[in-house]
Parts: structure tokens; C-alpha cells; sequence
């Protein structure tokens, strides 16, 4: 029986390898497509970007980016970043940790509330912020007595930017919150650490790499919303245009690297994204691999016994 | 924990780079405007600010926000805090007049020439060597024909287009309103995108190259003549076209709150001296001035043209026969669907 083991294993090996071997046209085939796919619609248009962008030099590049009105865009686009990141931190840890940890009546709602943005259209989400707060809306006269924009200002530009990147923190927060269990927690507890040590020292740390991963999505999405702040921006040049805003006025404007130059900075961010994304989950897979191993090697020393 | 730390302190930096320098002190007037007066603008802002300032003293800073004429007009009935408003058609005007109480309902009266410092006509822009030959309007309704104009719903340009083809059917068809209306019906079927502004259909027809006419303002035509160049396109005058006066007003309601009235009336009086209309005339704009007018006469050659209120009897009537809810437009585009 000992003896068989290794054959019959090293058998299917090579069986499975030979399965593989089988269809090698098809395996091309099929890579080929998703190659040829990814090539002539995402790489080709992305370095299209940067090769518009500096198709007139370096100069006329890092001219476009000075205007006053394009620096007045990059801006808005930080601050409002810098507005909404570390609200939907704050609204994120706190709705995770209540879907994960605790059972309430109306969990399921919501969790139904949090999607909420992934499925209604951006621009929907601008036009509620004008039937609310528009002169025509329900608030909007009341706030015009009081000399106070909404709409067509900051406030409306962080409030729609808010409404579409909701989701992000605590979508990613809640898979692995739910993961780690209570236990810890219950531990810290009983060896006297009060609620915040425990949030502090225990479940944040345990969620690190989740809500960084969350916070550089949620970022990428407030600095690229188009649709949602196109509706409350108003479009007034210098002081309402976000970047990406920005972009479609300078291109309509006839003026394609100006509107390239802030597009591949856009690109940019994208890129920063996927490779802060990248690295994040190879970080985590190491962990959890660290992790398996630990368990895996105290398991073999468990099996190997009896043998 | 010295990483949060140092990511909080990135973060508080950027907070007061960003948030140290969205004020400003100046006088700010905003000027809410449709798609193709860009460029006329910038220009404008530039000469009124010294104009004012060697008047007065005060420096003036003048932001512009540019999109569909309609679009435009719902925005500042929304509440977007425009001193004054130059948008492509007088109904976009009334209906925030009337829809907002902003500015009273004479306001086409506060200024000379029906407050249309300036004037355009509809013009066709082709593809270099006009391979269609398209000279009139009843070429636009050949088959194979690809015609680019924008929405009639949100474009105030669109809707001169709009009316400019059916003056022409009316008036070859023997002023009969529903063959006028299957012409037009005919046109619409062969244009293929939309845009929601002028502006946008033009960029479709000249940067995105799609359609074999652009139906535009002469001044949006000229624009994109001197920006791509008279190799790549052609501008076809149609032997009819209609006089498009796009009107400028101060926001009452705004200006008395911000206290900018006087600014603003200035600046659209600004419009109406020699200065003013020159560039305009520089612009592409027809301008009001006949000494003006005169030095740009090879620009703008003589066309025949109908008005709106000669055949239309005015935008009060024009608009919701034609563009309101369930008019004209849409059992055009009903039927097209």
C-alpha cells in the first residue's frame, strides 16, 4: 500500500500534464484572444494617452499642465480626494464592523444601502443632489436666503463624489472582517482591554491591508469620477472642474494635449493604482501563505506520526 | 504607527495647499454661457478686465461656464450663480425668467438690438473637396448622406438648425407644414449621433471624423476652419439660412445679492462698443455695428436669411410646437425609432 502511493500519485501527474499537452492549440488560442483583447483595448488606448500627451514635447507638456485653470482642476481633484477618503475610512471601518461582528435587525438592508452606488447610474446620483438641494429643489431656497451653494460648488462636487465611492471601504472591509471571526476581540476582552484598545490593537491591525486596499480604490474613484460631478459641477472654468471635467473641456476645446496632458495624469493614477493594488495582494497572499504554512507543516508532523 | 502618522500628515498637507488657495479677493463675475462663444469670451474677459480696471480701479475676474444652451439655463434656474447669462436663443432666457422669477420677463428690453449684441447664421461645414456635393439643404436629406448636428432638447444651436431646414421646406415645399415636417423627419434619419451641444458635434464631425456635413453656427464653422485648417474642411453657405440673434442678460436676482450689478451691466454694455464688437468680429460673430460690420464684409458674405419671428411668430411659439414635450421633434424621433 505504502509503496503504491507515490506511483499512483506521480501517475495522475503526469496524466494531468499529458491533459494539458493535448491542447495546446486551443491553450494558445485562447491566450492569444485575451492578449489580443487586452492589447488593443486597454494598452493601446492608455499609451495612446501619453504619446498624445507629449506628441508636441516635453515643453508643451509641462505647459498645458501650468495653466492656472488646469492647476486650479489637479486642486479640486486633491481636495476633494482629501474630503471623501478619510470620511468613507470612517464610514467604512464603522459599517464593516457592525455587518461583520454584531447581528441587528436590518443588517441585510444595510448591506443592500452600501451597494447602493455600484448600481445606480453616476449621473442619477448628481440629479438627486440637485432635486435636493437646487434652487428648484427642496432645500435650495432655504439655502439661497441663507447666501449658501451646494450645487454648482464644493460642496456639491464632494457630497456626489461621496455618494459614488460609499461602497468602496467597507465592500472590502466586510469579506475580511467576517473572516477573522470574533475570537480575537472575545480574547483581548477577557484579558481586560477596553472596546477602543481592542479596535485599536486588535481588529485594525488584523484589517490593515484590506483598508489600504480599499482606501487606494476609493481614491482612484474619487479622483476619476466624470459622470455624478459633471451634473452638480456647473463647469465653471478655474473653479469647479475636477480633473477629469478638465479633460473633456480642454479636448472640446479643440486643444487635444492640453486634454491629454491632464488625461495621462489621470493614466497615472490608474497606473499607481493597479501597481499599489498588485503589490497589496501579493503581500497578502505571502501572509496567508506564511500563515498556511504553519498550519500545513504541524499537519504533516500530525499525519507522519502513525506511519 | 509612524506610517499612519506620516499618511495623515501627507494628507493634512494636501488639505491646506488645496484649501489655502480657493478664495480669491477680486470682484468675480460669473458668465454662464452656451458652447460656442469659448473663445469669444476669453477674449472679451481679458479686454473688459483692463477696460475696468482703467475705469474704476477694481480688478475684475470673469469665470466662464460653457455647455448646451438649455442645459445652461437649467443649471442657473437650479441655482448656479450667474451674474449674467449669454446663452444661444432668447427662450432659454425666458424660461429661467419665468420658471425662476431670476430676472424679470422684459429683460430683452434692458439693452438694445433684442439684447443681441452680436448675430450668426447656420452654415454647412463639409469634408475638403465637398465629395457630397452638398450646396443646399435638400442635399442633407439624400440617402447615404451622414448629417452631424446636436439635440434640439439641450442645444440652443441645434434648435437654429433645426428651424433653419424647416424655413427652407416651408418655403420649397410650398408652405406645406406637413411635408415641411417629413423633410425635416428625412434629415433627422440621417444624422447619426446627437451631441448635446454645438460644441460637441463639432468635435464629432472634425476631430472624431464621422459625418460627411456638420450643420453649425458660421462662428462654430470659421472656429474649427482656422484650428484644423481650409485643407482639411470647406464651409457651404446655403442660399437660405435664419438669423440666429443669441441674447445676453444680467441675473437680477444674483448680481443684487453679490452686489456685482453694476459690473455686469457694464460688461454686457461692453459688448456693444467698437471694442466689444470687434472681437466678436474677430470671433466669427456678425456684429451689430454697420462701421464695424463693414471691415469684416469678405467674413461674412450676404445671405438671404428668415428670422424667427417672421416664420416661426417668435421662441414663445416656436419652442413648444417644435422642442416642448411631445412636439414636433419627438414624433420625429418617435417615428425614426
Amino acid at each position: 500500500m505504502a509503496g503504491n502511493t507515490p506511483r499512483r500519485v506521480r501517475e495522475s501527474h503526469r496524466k494531468s500534464q499529458r491533459g494539458a499537452e493535448e491542447t495546446p492549440l486551443v491553450k494558445w488560442l485562447l491566450v492569444g484572444t485575451a492578449g489580443l483583447f487586452l492589447l488593443v483595448f486597454l494598452l493601446l488606448p492608455l499609451v495612446n494617452v501619453f504619446a498624445q500627451a507629449l506628441g508636441k514635447g516635453l515643453g508643451a507638456y509641462f505647459k498645458a499642465l501650468e495653466h492656472p485653470d488646469t492647476l486650479s482642476s489637479i486642486r479640486l481633484t486633491l481636495l476633494t480626494a482629501a474630503i471623501c477618503v478619510p470620511l468613507n475610512v470612517v464610514f467604512g471601518v464603522c459599517a464593516a464592523w457592525a455587518v461583520a461582528k454584531f447581528e441587528f435587525r436590518g443588517k441585510a438592508l444595510l448591506i443592500t444601502l452600501i451597494d447602493l452606488p455600484f448600481s445606480v447610474s453616476p449621473v442619477v446620483a448628481g440629479l438627486v443632489y440637485v432635486v435636493v438641494f437646487g434652487l428648484q429643489g427642496y432645500l435650495g431656497p432655504w439655502l439661497a436666503d441663507r447666501d449658501l451653494q451646494v450645487i454648482f460648488a464644493v460642496p456639491g462636487i464632494v457630497l456626489a463624489t461621496l455618494f459614488v465611492t460609499f461602497p468602496f471601504v467597507a465592500r472590502e472591509l466586510i469579506p475580511v472582517m467576517q473572516a477573522t471571526g470574533t475570537d480575537q476581540e472575545q480574547a483581548a476582552m477577557t484579558l481586560g482591554a477596553s472596546g477602543w484598545q481592542t479596535f485599536w490593537r486588535v481588529t485594525l491591525p488584523s484589517v490593515k491591508w484590506g483598508l489600504l486596499y480599499g482606501v487606494i480604490l476609493c481614491n482612484a474613484r474619487a479622483m476619476g469620477e466624470f459622470g455624478a460631478v459633471s451634473v452638480v459641477s456647473g463647469h465653471i472654468t478655474g473653479l469647479t472642474d475636477t480633473m477629469p471635467l478638465r479633460v473633456e473641456k480642454l479636448y472640446i476645446s479643440y486643444d487635444s494635449t492640453g486634454a491629454f496632458a491632464v488625461a495621462s495624469l489621470l493614466a497615472l493614477l490608474a497606473l499607481v493604482t493597479l501597481v499599489a493594488k498588485t503589490w497589496l495582494e501579493w503581500r497578502q497572499e505571502r501572509q496567508f501563505e506564511a500563515a498556511q504554512h504553519v498550519e500545513t507543516s504541524t499537519s504533516r508532523d500530525e499525519g507522519t506520526g502513525p506511519t | 504607527m509612524w506610517r499612519i502618522h506620516s499618511a495623515l500628515w501627507c494628507w493634512a498637507l494636501v488639505w491646506m495647499w488645496t484649501a489655502a488657495s480657493v478664495e480669491g479677493k477680486e470682484i468675480q463675475l460669473l458668465n454662464v454661457s452656451y458652447d460656442a462663444t469659448r473663445e469669444l469670451y476669453n477674449e472679451v474677459n481679458v479686454a473688459f478686465a483692463k477696460h475696468w480696471n482703467e475705469r474704476t480701479g477694481d480688478t475684475v475676474l470673469i469665470r466662464q461656464s460653457h455647455g448646451g444652451s438649455a442645459k445652461q439655463a437649467r443649471s442657473v434656474m437650479e441655482g448656479l450663480p450667474a451674474d449674467v447669462v449669454t446663452l444661444a436663443l432668447a427662450y432659454d432666457i425666458d424660461a429661467v425668467s419665468k420658471n425662476s422669477k431670476l430676472l424679470p420677463a422684459d429683460w430683452q428690453q434692458r439693452l438694445p438690438e433684442n439684447a443681441s449684441p452680436y448675430t450668426s447664421v447656420i452654415v454647412f461645414l463639409v469634408r475638403r473637396g465637398n465629395p457630397k456635393a452638398i450646396h443646399d439643404w435638400s442635399d442633407l436629406v439624400r440617402p447615404g448622406v451622414a448629417v452631424i448636428t446636436p439635440n434640439p432638447k439641450t442645444s440652443g444651436g441645434a434648435r437654429w438648425n433645426y428651424l433653419a431646414a424647416w424655413a427652407y421646406a416651408l418655403e420649397t415645399l410650398g408652405g406645406d407644414e406637413t411635408k415641411a415636417k417629413e423633410f425635416v423627419a428625412r434629415l433627422y434619419r440621417n444624422v447619426p449621433v446627437l451631441d448635446t451641444g454645438a460644441r460637441g458635434a463639432a468635435t464629432t464631425f472634425v476631430q472624431r471624423g464621422i459625418g460627411d456635413v456638420l450643420i453649425a453656427w458660421e462662428n462654430e464653422a470659421r472656429l474649427a476652419l482656422r484650428e484644423f485648417g481650409a485643407d482639411r474642411f470647406e464651409l457651404v453657405m446655403p442660399p437660405l439660412t435664419i438669423l440666429a440673434e443669441p441674447p445676453v442678460a444680467w441675473v437680477d436676482r444674483v448680481v443684487k445679492r453679490r452686489g456685482t450689478e453694476e459690473v455686469a451691466k457694464a460688461y454686457l454694455e461692453f459688448l456693444y462698443t467698437p471694442e466689444g464688437q470687434e472681437i466678436a468680429g474677430r470671433n466669427f460673430f456678425r456684429p451689430r455695428r454697420p462701421e464695424v460690420a463693414a471691415r469684416f464684409a469678405d467674413q461674412f458674405p450676404v445671405v438671404r436669411w428668415v428670422t424667427i419671428d417672421g416664420v416661426f411668430g417668435g421662441w414663445a411659439k416656436a419652442q413648444p410646437t417644435h422642442f416642448g414635450e411631445g412636439g414636433v421633434f419627438d414624433q420625429i424621433q418617435a417615428v425614426g425609432r
